[in-house]
């Protein structure tokens, strides 16, 4: 962030973020709160065609930005040429939807009665972290809390990701590979070809 | 137009480029605009060449040319 301009509310989404990945830890429930990062970025390239949830309103970049740049964390060395070509960043979209679709789906097994509730976070895809702490049934079905668990884990890996590359290369590297920046690009792209 | 000085600018590789924005938030001219979401496109006439977009960008695809004394517009 430019220390030399004038600050705007939006400067400040940071800290949303930041207390999202927080709640989650209270109550998992919070986690579909998340969904706005998914609609509002797509919504806006999709409606108006360009990248302003990048460029401006992304409580996530603005996150990485301060970890690097303000608490000094990061070692600001270029990102692998691999990392930013477009057969990885492609690559690492379809990876993330087929995973989101996974989790949908076992969305849907829970849903469904065919599968039983979860409580755990999954760190990278892999790693199943007990988080029954942040659960205290009752409120909601099943389902919503299996689609809470899942989603909070996307979110928590993708920062854990981003973090890894914001201490390693610039900042906000994860921008370079973000499925979200990604889409959200490629929509763009596509509207502006078609009109 | 002739300059002065031999004028220093930045130049994005624009196919390689996110359009993230990390430039635009850093640089202290405003030169850089994301039209359409596509590529960060840079106005040279307000570029001043400080290397701060460049040193900002996570994909590191800005880098600064410097354009010699009289090479500019061909008018020499
Ligand atoms: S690329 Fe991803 S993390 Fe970066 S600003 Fe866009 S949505 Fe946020
Ligand atoms: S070199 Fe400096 S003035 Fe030029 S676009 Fe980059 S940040 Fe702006
Ligand atoms: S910081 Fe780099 S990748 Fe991001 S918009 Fe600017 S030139 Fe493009």
């Amino acid at each position: 962030m430019g220390t030399n301009k004038k600050k705007n509310w939006y400067d400040y989404l940071w800290l949303a973020s930041l207390l999202y990945l927080i709640l989650g830890f209270f109550n998992i429930l919070f986690a579909w709160l998340g969904l706005l990062c998914f609609l509002i970025p797509l919504g806006i390239s999709a409606v108006k065609g360009n990248k302003t949830y990048c460029n401006h309103y992304c409580g996530r970049g603005q996150l990485l930005d301060l970890l690097g740049n303000k608490l000094k964390l990061s070692r600001k060395k270029d990102i692998p040429a691999l990392i930013r070509s477009r057969g990885f960043r492609y690559g690492f979209l379809t990876f993330f939807l087929i995973m989101f679709g996974n989790m949908l789906f076992t969305t849907y097994l829970v849903f469904s009665d065919a599968g039983s509730l979860k409580q755990a976070v999954q760190l990278l895809w892999t790693f199943k972290l007990p988080w029954h702490f942040a659960y205290h049934g009752t409120i909601a079905a099943d389902w919503v809390a299996q689609f809470a668990f899942g989603f909070y884990s996307v979110m928590l890996t993708s920062t854990v990701l981003g973090i890894i590359t914001m201490v390693l290369y610039k900042p906000r590297s994860w921008c370079v590979y973000c499925p979200m920046g990604t889409m959200t690009q490629q929509i763009c792209k596509l509207k502006d070809k078609s009109s | 137009m002739t300059l002065q000085k031999n004028k220093r600018y930045a130049v994005v590789d624009e196919t390689h480029c996110v359009a993230c924005g990390s430039c635009m938030k850093e640089c202290p001219k405003g030169a850089i605009t994301i039209p359409c979401g596509i590529t960060a496109k840079i106005d040279t006439e307000k570029c001043v060449g400080c290397g701060l977009c460049a040193k900002a960008c996570p994909a590191s695809v800005i880098h600064i040319e410097i354009l010699k004394r009289g090479e500019e517009d061909g008018n020499k």
